[in-house]
């Protein structure tokens, strides 16, 4: 348990008769690239609710560097390093989009707003958003706004770094200098949780995969092997070949 | 201060209209005229305080989209705290503000820690119950410690002395002072909303609450800050209020009319706008008073009801819906 950064401990929630998660048990090692899958409703993103805090448990408990932070709140959580995208992007709309960097750097990492500008502005250029500093974070298009989410979400200098369907709707080469961006994160120390429908996005950038069914992990492994199990391919696979889309 | 003078002067002559006065026409005007003149611009000064009443009501509800009927009442606590302190060390009412300033802020930040917080959410019923009982309680509170007589602060020979501006026509010095005050209030907010970490906290909570909280913003801290900055700017209402005008417990509700008239007039979530809206209101009442002492509050909302008609988004709306 001392080499897991994030660990979630027999974790279980239901809404009503929905059950999300049965007792699930799932540790991120310091520094790795966790990749997770599953099919549509199957509360993977109830689970990144659940590690940020904004989900209480109905049962288990959640460890950040060894703490349990089960009823730490979400703004603490977030001080201490775990940060999340959203899969619909939520900007704050009405400021520009430096100011959203500043505002998440600042206060998310406990600093003084001068010592930040000068960060925020490397990030906007990692994530290819310089050009659009000061514009308002409502006008802009959806590739912008994912990168703004990833964007901001750095800024808050997180240990870990939990995306949520960040490829979703991205063309190919857009793709490419995500996963890229990914590996650049993750390389200097972040560690990483990724849901994502994009499989080969995921498998490029993931040391290892788990498979979200029913409320239980039901496989576990190098990615790559994972994605050829049969359990797998019949439940998770099967459903994008219907045609059934992205979402959690 | 007295370089603004010329300048309220010059405006005033130049941008109003006046049966018989045109631009220029500054030395030839007659009695009747000089005494318009000074109607308007008495309104556009006591505008000045009902903009500092809007002030602190605009900012709690673009923060946290609360409406506080209580807002009045605080304005009018904010009096009488300045009563007790004048009295008890026998100061001038405005260098009360030293004290009275941080003791309203701090009351607001408890409030809002203890009392406000609880009642926020998806619904905007449970506040506006909340800050109405709160209304009731402050006027009960007030009448019951201070009864019901009038009260009123004495500045001193401030409050008398004037400045000429010429043309017969002359400027109180405090009400001068108040309106200089009540722009300062509003750049200062300004200041802050855009310019400073603070702001952008609020900025960012206002937008989006959950999200806020996950980039390690305390929502609650956030509101108690707001609350606390909306009630230092009542302060400052509160006492100027005191030294221009008799008090007494029951006068709140009326304040909240005029700074919600000022709000909506001006344009929700805009500050320079409560400025204009507070302007609005006072020159309505200043020349509804002067055709006839009686028209004095109606003249001022039949001013905001005709600019609700004709624009109900107020003159400079900055937030939708």
């Amino acid at each position: 348990m001392t080499s897991s950064i994030l660990t979630l401990s027999k974790i279980s929630k239901r809404f009503g008769a929905v059950v999300i998660a049965d007792g699930i048990d799932l540790a991120l090692a310091q520094g790795e690239a966790l990749g997770i899958i599953g099919p549509n409703g199957a509360g993977k993103t109830t689970l990144f609710g659940i590690m940020t805090g904004t989900v209480p448990p109905d049962a288990g408990q959640v460890f950040f560097d060894g703490a349990d932070i089960t009823r730490t709140t979400p703004e603490r959580r977030c001080r201490m390093g775990i940060a999340r995208s959203f899969q619909i992007p939520q900007p704050f709309g009405g400021m520009t989009v430096f100011e959203n960097l500043v505002v998440a750097a600042a206060f998310g990492g406990g600093k003084r707003e001068r010592d930040v500008y000068a960060r925020c502005a490397a990030l906007l250029e990692q994530c290819g958003l310089a050009d659009r500093a000061n514009r308002q974070a409502g006008s802009l298009t959806l590739l912008d706004r994912k990168r703004l989410e990833l964007a901001r979400a750095l800024a808050t200098s997180p240990r870990v770094l939990l995306l949520d369907e960040v490829a979703g709707g991205l063309i190919e080469h857009e793709t490419a200098a995500l996963v890229a961006l990914v590996k650049e994160v993750r390389a200097s120390g972040v560690s990483i949780i990724w849901i994502e429908h994009v499989v080969h996005a995921l498998i490029a950038a993931v040391d290892r995969l788990v498979v979200l069914h029913g409320g239980a992990l039901i496989a576990e492994g190098a990615p790559a092997e994972v994605i050829r199990r049969p359990q797998v391919a019949e439940i998770y696979m099967g459903m994008e070949d219907l045609g059934i889309e992205a979402d959690a | 201060m007295a370089a603004l003078v010329p300048a309220i002067h010059a405006l005033l002559v130049t941008t109003t209209w006046m049966p018989g006065i045109k631009p220029g026409m500054t030395t030839e005007r007659t009695g009747c005229d000089v005494e318009w003149l000074n109607t308007i611009l008495q309104g556009v000064l006591l505008g000045g305080l009902y903009a500092m009443f809007a002030a602190g009501l605009s900012l709690i509800f673009g923060v946290m989209r609360l409406v506080n009927i209580a807002h009045g009442d605080l304005i009018v606590l904010a009096a009488y705290v300045a009563l007790v302190t004048v009295e008890t060390l026998g100061i001038n009412p405005l260098t009360s503000l030293v004290i009275v300033v941080p003791v309203m802020a701090a009351l607001g930040y408890i409030l809002q820690r203890v009392l406000l917080n609880r009642t926020l959410g998806d619904d905007l019923l449970p506040p506006l119950l909340v800050t109405f009982g709160l209304s009731v309680i402050i006027q009960n509170a007030l009448l019951q410690f201070f009864t019901a007589d009038s009260r009123k602060l004495n500045a001193g020979d401030i409050e008398i002395a004037s400045i000429q501006i010429g043309g017969g026509l002359a400027v109180g010095v405090l009400p001068l002072l108040q309106f200089a005050l009540a722009v300062a209030v509003i750049a200062g907010l300004q200041w802050l909303f855009y310019r400073t970490a603070l702001g952008r906290a609020f900025r960012a909570t206002s937008d989006d609450q959950p999200v806020a909280q996950l980039m390690g913003l305390n929502n609650a801290h956030v509101f108690a800050l707001a609350m606390a900055l909306s009630l230092a700017v009542v302060a400052l209402a509160g006492v100027l209020l005191a030294v221009r005008a008799n008090f007494d417990p029951s006068i709140g509700p009326a304040r909240l009319i005029f700074g919600f008239e000022a709000v909506i007039i001006g344009g929700l979530g805009s500050l320079w706008g409560t400025l204009a809206g507070g302007v609005i209101i006072g020159v309505a009442q200043a020349i509804g008073a002067k055709l006839d002492p009686g028209w004095n509050l109606l003249a001022g909302h039949i001013a905001f009801l005709i600019v609700l008609a004709l624009r109900p988004q107020g003159l400079f709306p900055k937030v939708q819906g």
